[in-house]
């Protein structure tokens, strides 16, 4: 141990050659002088005197080690759809999920099954952004047709058909008339098809058990239980074999809650989960730490979390700044899916698996960054750019 | 990961006088803060001021050291501090030092365009939940390739502003006539490199600048360099494994990740630095002739991805809103605290000279809900009733959705913070996001509901047109 008395730094030990201190115009009428320097004075005083660092002769040879994590637990893989072979209509699958690694770690493990887009359709014309309207105002209301454009053009992964008309509020169609909108859309198109109830708690669980039962052999998935509604829908999953969006409101503890009630019916292999999807600047970090979260869970053992993740990243359009005409912030034309891109490329880097997506450039960006992003690439030093001298065109 | 220090092994390194300079009520309070990150150590002034402390005052600066180091960049007020990461995951405490955004400027602009470019640079502003959004610094690129012009627009440049510069150029004679006639102003110097180190390194040691220590492609070769430059004595590096756009920025990603990861859990000190990404870089596959709106829209995506991980500082080239405010409200959104309070109190606000024929409309008690609805109404002038119901801090949207905004929920504040008692109607103008409930709203509370426009920046024209009144 030292004392206080011996850790004060001598002005030897500060000055070194510069030892002398000159001291002009002071009086000093004190028995005992006793100099405290403030250690900032010290630190100059110390640079001053650091002896000159000899210059290496070469570079010093140094390595990285990758950073590489322990993870025990995969993510579940889940198969949405199902071919003529496996008992239904569908011309392919599509699998999510199965990682071994948090979201993008490519030095650890690049992501067993790259994250998909599901294109929204909707079975009655609803409002929507000037910007994303004008994409869609063809098939407002044809499902059949709308389902056709989003995979023909758009080249949706899957589509997920949102029966709104079912609200009690919005025209309360039947169960029945639900399933013919399902098979329609089932004829019109040849990828997987998820099935969207409207968010009427009286309606989702008869629709959602129609709709599993249309499904038959289909592998769809059942959008959504809530901590409200969810048995009647995880009973028929369980009847006809169908998968169930589990979705809660950005709660990790509610999340899990709901997921052991959804076990009383259903196994690993039929649960995808939906934390809440909030819009960039409206609440996106909510939705991105706990998908980062749940992820990590999942990874690191709770089995109440180890599902693939999905974003109904559509509410991106709930933000003003992506839709709201105002020249003041630029054309929304770009504001409008450069805001959906955006929020779904900070999901996408939390561990989102499944997109609800709908501005047709959203969906094309988001394409490109999973593959653009699903292994590391050798880049030479001398491909990356000098980008200190380029000259970049005026006003651009 | 290295466990960051508690109260108790800050506490016995501080004075132990309870002097309460800091405004503390003790030094174990001034401690338990120091734990929590949420005062900083220069607080406690009789630790720098006295010489009997200096020992105590290293050691404590070595225990709170951040395994990711602060860098400062620029002098005054308007100096940009980057890095001083603590955590690797924003969940686990929070991410300090937003990532701060310097836009270019080529040397060879003439001097109008030069001011032109400065005061858009330092304009670029919006308003978003009661803070001004803004951009951070400026990047001055040696486009000449002339010592000559890179010194004296580096000059004119420092003379227009006193926002932070970063000087950027490969070349170490640029580099070493700029950083001559500005170091004072302690610009960030871009960069070392495999092939500079030795001239560019002394001139960072020489003028105590921060440096870039750039070796792309290769982490091992970003080692190597950085531990050569600590050799010569620089201490402030910044980290810049290289951008790659499009088809590399899986690669960058995953760099910049290692980088971080390597420095906060496995206490790897030599990448212990903060990390530069230069989304700028997509401007050299701009084509001639193209629309530069494609190349602006993979910066803000470069950006984007660089934001969520780890790039404490970026350059930047497009100064546009489209582009730029996606950019600013990400790092505004991840730089949160996470544990902040995301409600308001519930109850029943007044806006402006409001009496009995005002307007009464609700909303939820999330907090960027309110400060919107809030801002519309001030900004409009308007004089009207808010009231705020409890949704446990969720928007309009997902409360109705997960059942927490309900009939009953709305008509009990009504009852609870007796709306009936301020007003001569019983007209409730609702969120549009609540249409869904207006119907049994009106059932349970009995007053008449008006659905009002989906986003309150309608709200303006909505009462304007007065029609909330009509039968």
């Amino acid at each position: 141990m030292t004392t206080d008395e011996e850790k004060t730094t001598s002005l030897d030990d500060l000055f070194g050659d510069f030892a002398e201190l000159v001291l002009e115009n002071v009086t000093i009428e004190l028995d005992e002088l006793r100099l405290g320097l403030r250690p900032m004075v010290q630190q100059m005083a110390k640079a001053a005197a650091r002896p000159a660092l000899e210059m290496p002769k070469s570079l010093i040879p140094a390595s990285f080690s990758p950073p590489l994590g322990e993870y025990p637990q995969a993510i579940q893989e889940i198969t949405l759809g199902a071919t003529k072979g496996e008992g239904g209509t569908r011309g392919n699958t599509v699998t999510i999920g199965g990682h071994t690694a948090p979201a993008w770690d490519l030095f650890q493990s690049p992501p067993k099954r790259p994250p998909v887009i599901a294109a929204d359709v909707f079975d009655m014309p609803i409002s929507l952004a000037k910007m994303v309207k004008m994409h869609y105002k063809e098939v407002l209301d044809d499902p059949a047709e709308w389902a056709k454009l989003v995979v023909d053009k758009y080249g949706a992964d899957v589509v997920t058909l949102h029966l709104i008309s079912t609200d009690r509020q919005l025209g309360d169609t039947s169960p029945n008339d639900a399933a013919k909108v399902i098979e329609d859309v089932l004829q019109a198109v040849k990828v997987p098809i998820l099935i969207g109830s409207a968010g009427d708690p009286e309606k989702d669980g008869p629709v959602l058990a129609k709709a599993a039962e249309v499904c038959e052999g289909e592998r769809t998935l059942l959008c959504s239980a809530t901590v409200d509604v969810y048995e009647e829908i995880a009973i028929a999953a369980k009847k006809h074999d169908q998968i169930v969006l589990s979705w809660t409101s950005i709660d990790i503890n509610q999340q899990k809650e709901l997921n052991r009630r959804l076990f009383e019916w259903l196994t690993p292999e039929q649960i995808v989960i939906d934390p809440t999807t909030a819009a960039l600047g409206y609440g996106l970090e909510y939705a991105f730490t706990i998908m980062q979260r749940m992820r990590l869970a999942g990874l690191l053992g709770d089995t109440e979390l180890c599902f693939p993740i999905s974003s109904g990243t559509t509410n991106a359009w709930a933000a003003r700044e992506a839709w709201m005409k105002n020249p003041e912030l630029g054309p929304r034309e770009l504001r409008g899916p450069i805001w959906e891109s955006v929020t779904a490329l900070a999901l996408l880097l939390a561990g989102n698996d499944l997109f609800m997506m709908m501005h047709p450039a959203a969906i094309k960006t988001v394409h490109d960054l999973v593959n653009w992003m699903k292994e590391r690439q050798k880049i030479k030093p001398e491909e990356y750019p000098d980008w200190t001298t380029l000259t970049i065109p005026e006003g651009a | 990961m290295a466990k960051l220090p508690g109260p108790l092994d800050i506490y016995p390194l501080l004075p132990g006088t309870n002097c309460q300079d800091c405004g503390e009520a003790n030094c174990m309070a001034f401690a338990t803060k120091m734990a929590e990150h949420t005062v900083k150590l220069k607080a406690c002034a009789p630790l720098f001021d006295e010489a009997k402390y200096a020992k105590k005052l290293e050691k404590l600066k070595d225990l709170v050291r951040p395994p990711v180091r602060e860098v400062v960049i620029g002098v005054g007020d308007n100096a940009s501090s980057i890095g001083g990461k603590l955590v690797l995951y924003r969940h686990d405490l929070r991410w300090s030092n937003p990532t701060a955004f310097f836009l270019d400027v080529p040397d060879t602009l003439d001097a109008e365009g030069l001011a032109a470019r400065v005061k858009s640079i330092e304009e670029w502003t919006y308003v978003y939940i009661g803070t001004n959004l803004r951009l951070d610094g400026i990047a001055l690129r040696g486009v000449s390739q002339d010592p000559k012009t890179f010194a004296s627009t580096a000059k004119k440049l420092t003379e227009l502003t006193d926002w932070p510069v970063m000087l950027c150029s490969l070349d170490p004679k640029m580099l070493a006539a700029a950083a001559k006639s500005i170091a004072d102003k302690r610009p960030l110097l871009y960069a070392a490199t495999l092939d500079t180190w030795a001239e560019v390194g002394e001139l960072a040691a020489k003028h105590n600048l921060p440096l870039v220590a750039y070796a792309p492609g290769s982490l091992d070769n970003l080692s190597s360099l950085v531990s050569t430059l600590r050799a010569i004595g620089v201490e402030d590096i910044v980290l810049d494994p290289g951008t790659a756009s499009r088809t590399g920025v899986g690669t960058t990603v995953d760099d910049l990740t290692q980088l971080r990861r390597s420095s906060i859990i496995e206490d790897n000190e030599l990448v212990g630095y903060p990390i530069i990404g230069t989304p700028i870089s997509v401007w050299a596959d701009h084509k001639e002739g193209e629309a530069p709106e494609l190349t602006k829209w993979d910066e803000v995506l470069t950006g984007s991805a660089q934001i969520v991980r780890y790039a404490d500082i970026l350059v930047l080239h497009s100064i546009d809103m489209w582009t730029n405010l996606p950019l600013t409200f990400l790092r505004s959104n991840l730089y949160t605290d996470p544990v902040k309070p995301v409600a308001v109190e519930p109850g029943l606000m007044e806006f402006g000279d409001v009496g009995p024929d005002s307007p009464v409309m609700y909303t939820t008690n999330f907090a960027l809900t309110y400060f919107t609805v809030e801002s519309d109404i001030k900004q409009a002038g308007i004089s009207a009733y808010l009231l705020v119901v409890d949704t446990e801090g969720m928007s309009v949207q997902s409360a109705v959705a997960g059942r927490k905004l309900t009939a009953e929920d709305v008509a009990e504040a009504l009852e609870e913070f007796k709306v009936a008692e301020k007003v001569n109607h019983k007209i409730l103008i609702s969120p549009g996001m609540a249409a869904r409930i207006s119907g049994e709203t009106e059932e349970v509370s009995g007053w008449t509901l008006k659905v009002g426009p989906r986003d309150s920046s309608g709200i303006p024209k909505y009462i304007q047109e007065g029609k909330w009144k009509e039968e």
